[in-house]
């Protein structure tokens, strides 16, 4: 075997991939070439690191050196001083988190302390397209220990014991929904993979499968020795391309060294696995129309009871569950159910995958423990908001979710907490929201999402959704009146008792969870006729403070309409014309002094 | 080979290739997704005629293929234009303002989402979170990705795909 003196990997999640890593890869192994390095220095294409904002990400190993925002033109100096030389390339290195140079390993950078990588332990370690390196990092080990020494009786208890309950939403303990499956007489059972990550802004599901598409591989073997199942089917989105192939070199891979086929480890165990490509339906993430999607047609729920577990694909008792939930099976495996229990609160065990985005500074991908506040997330980890602006609110849990106001920017992160507070954990998107954000106009966007994805199945979810976003319209467009607000909550309730499946059942979250928190922004677009946030292009109108315009003339320059008028010579100050005015902005983007107000 | 270059092949041709994609598949459980996205890689879209060919090789009632393609996004009935611009409308990228740039992207084109330009030359989607949210707002043109925009940079990368002799980027 080779030895090298120096790793570099770089970042080849989908975030860095679309900022030129591909091409920094080339270059380094020139670069390396014609510095006669490339026998001592290994490039290693890895899975997300998580940094995603000061992407494309290259960490230096043994040193742990991470540099960011790399571009194709810093490389031949990365080579030339920091590999050959041994200095560091000071420019690149992590800017937000201010560390000194003798501190600059990647695990005592902000970003990463507070961390716990229990389910993305692998992701920015390895080399996704090589089963070796997943071997050498514990892979398969699990899988070999299941097999041989423990019955499925044990493998289920052991997840029971564990405490891990559904990353994908819900939170519905794994272990118990896997005895369910067990339990049922049946010579034809199946393990499903939920990886149709719809809610927009969650993004972990697609790092695990581009970063360490293995474990996901070695944990639906595992379920499927537990349940007693021989076929698998990882049901995946179209528009993750990248993880797809990853995914199916990663099976390729499993197959030829027998870990995947007839004969698993020479044991007799027999599965096998599947890629079934989604289609662009949001509705396809709940379970049931998932299964249906899987059998080729139109993806629609069904009424539960019989759940998947008796009766799921082609009327076989079946399990689902997420990617993320699947990447925590083999270290659960590993190191025991009591290690993992000992990491979250009560009832929520284990760590949990954010993908934290909006105005923050490190937007990216975080795992941390439950219990975790939401202060230590979004102050801590991520750096803060842009700009020095204030806190309003993070919204988890996508469509189905809910806002978690500055008031309560101190709670502990649990299943919970998060319901507690009208909120829920859901698949793990955190998008964090400021001053500017209008919280109408964010209901408003979610409930765009859900009249666009509901199936159309259910009239509650099909029409009550549209009416709610009829009305989220008006309000938004300075046309609510106050008894509005009682109708959205009406329909707000009779939605969730009534829609036939999760989408429908949740839908209203968003509205409920801000005018909840929120309520008196709901009543100033409606009594006042005013956006506090300044969004709403309807409600804005823009003036010019007298006092502080310096009649420099630059708005009028840049007005599109011609709406504005003044004198520069005569340092006359410069007025708006309402009437004129087509509330682009321009001019308050353009005004140097902050003269104009909206 | 991309979808307008088999554009050139002979309709009976790719005829003939949808019926070996539906042999391929054939006698796998839930095979018509599968089906339905090799076939959309070959046309770039579904046309009506290929929609026949999979029902009769199939034997099922092409209601059935229609039904399903019609339910999902990712299936199209149309021909795209040259230049397929997505914008992502996820949360990360909605709340830092792909909204404004959306509305920029419809005056430029001077078409609604999901049409294309006359010429054939700019199709507008808006699409649910490429994942890149890091570099949010972004769009992408024939899968290349634009991140951190403003509207004021669409003028020129509008230009930018015009002036590439209208080649795919």
């Amino acid at each position: 075997m080779q030895l090298f003196r120096s790793h570099v990997l770089v970042c080849g999640g989908t975030g860095c991939t679309s900022s030129n890593s591909e091409a920094i890869m080339t270059e380094l192994n020139e670069k390396l070439v014609k510095n006669q390095l490339d026998a001592e220095v290994k490039v290693v294409q890895t899975g997300c690191f998580g940094l995603c904002e000061e992407g494309p990400i290259m960490v230096i190993y043994p040193e742990g050196t991470m540099y960011c925002r790399v571009d194709v033109k810093d490389v031949p100096e990365i080579v030339e001083e920091h590999l050959l030389k041994g200095r560091l390339v000071t420019r690149l290195l992590e800017a937000s988190s201010q560390v000194q140079e003798d501190e600059q390993d990647i695990e005592k950078s902000s970003f990463f302390k507070k961390q716990l990588r229990v389910a993305l332990r692998n992701c920015g370690r390895i080399n996704p397209e090589e089963i070796d390196e997943y071997i050498a990092f514990d892979g398969y080990k699990a899988l070999t220990k299941a097999l041989t020494e423990m019955s499925p009786g044990e493998v289920i208890q052991t997840i029971k014991d564990s405490g891990l309950r559904g990353r994908g939403g819900g939170g519905f303990p794994t272990g118990t929904k896997w005895d369910f499956a067990a339990q049922q007489i049946n010579d034809e059972k199946y393990v499903c993979c939920n990886a149709d990550e719809g809610d927009p802004g969650a993004f972990m599901d697609r790092s695990v499968l581009e970063g360490d598409p293995h474990s996901v591989i070695e944990a639906m073997t595992i379920a499927g020795y537990a349940i007693g199942a021989t076929h698998g089917f990882v049901y995946v989105r179209a528009e993750y391309p990248i993880a797809v192939h990853r995914l199916q070199i990663a099976i390729d891979q499993a197959r030829e060294y027998g870990l995947l086929g007839d004969n698993i480890l020479d044991t007799g165990f027999k599965f096998d696995l599947e890629i079934r490509l989604g289609a662009g339906a949001f509705v396809c993430g709940e379970e049931t129309a998932l299964m249906t999607s899987i059998e080729g047609k139109r993806g629609e729920p069904r009424v539960r009871p019989p759940f998947p577990a008796v009766k799921g694909l082609w009327q076989k008792p079946t399990i689902l569950n997420n990617v993320e939930t699947f990447a925590n099976i083999p270290v659960i495996l590993l190191k025991g159910a009591d290690w993992f229990a000992s990491m979250g609160t009560e009832r929520s065990k284990g760590t949990k995958v954010f993908a934290v985005g909006g105005k923050i500074n490190n937007t990216g991908l975080v795992e941390i423990p439950m219990g975790t506040t939401l202060r230590e997330v979004v102050y801590e980890i991520g750096g803060g908001i842009p700009g020095g602006k204030q806190f309003k609110a993070a919204q988890t849990g996508g469509p189905s979710g809910g806002c978690i106001p500055a008031s309560h920017i101190d709670t502990p992160i649990d299943y919970e907490s998060l319901i507690e507070l009208g909120a829920m954990m859901g698949s793990g998107g955190l998008i964090v929201m400021d001053e500017d954000t209008c919280m109408v106009d964010i209901a408003k966007f979610f409930l765009e999402f859900t009249v666009d994805e509901s199936c159309g199945k259910c009239t509650p979810c099909r029409l009550g959704t549209r009416r709610m976003k009829d009305i989220l319209e008006k309000i938004t467009k300075g046309k609510g009146v106050m008894s509005d607000i009682d109708e959205l909550e009406t329909l707000a309730r009779d939605i969730k008792a009534s829609s036939l499946c999760a989408l429908g059942q949740t839908a209203p979250n968003p509205v409920l969870s801000t005018l909840h928190y929120f309520r008196d922004e709901y009543e100033a677009h409606i009594r006042d006729k005013k956006c506090p946030a300044g969004s709403c292009k309807a409600l804005l109108a823009y003036e010019i403070i007298e006092e502080n315009c310096k009649s420099c003339g630059l708005c009028a320059k840049n007005c599109p309409v011609n709406a504005i008028s003044g004198n520069k010579k005569e340092k006359i100050p410069f007025v708006i014309d309402p009437t004129v005015c087509v509330k682009c902005g321009v001019c308050f983007e353009k005004c140097p002094f902050e003269a104009i107000k909206k | 080979m991309n979808a307008n270059a088999r554009g050139c092949m002979e309709k009976d041709e790719r005829t003939h290739l949808v019926t070996d994609i539906v042999a391929k598949h054939k006698n796998s459980k839930g095979a018509l997704i599968p089906i339905l996205h090799e076939v959309q890689e070959l046309y770039g879209y579904l046309p009506v005629e290929a929609q026949e060919t999979i029902a009769k090789e199939m034997n099922v009632p092409i209601s059935e293929v229609f039904g399903v393609i019609s339910f999902y996004s990712f299936f199209s009935l149309n021909p795209k234009g040259k230049h397929k611009i997505s914008i992502c409308m996820g949360t990360a990228c909605y709340v830092k303002g792909s909204g404004p740039i959306l509305d920029k992207l419809k005056e430029t084109l001077a078409i609604g989402v999901g049409e294309t330009t006359e010429d054939g030359e700019f199709t507008l989607e808006d699409c649910r979170c490429l994942g890149a949210c890091g570099l949010a707002p972004v769009l992408t043109i024939n899968g290349k990705v634009f991140g951190r925009l403003t509207k004021d940079d669409i003028p020129e990368i509008i230009e930018g795909c015009k002036t590439e002799g209208g080649s795919v980027l």
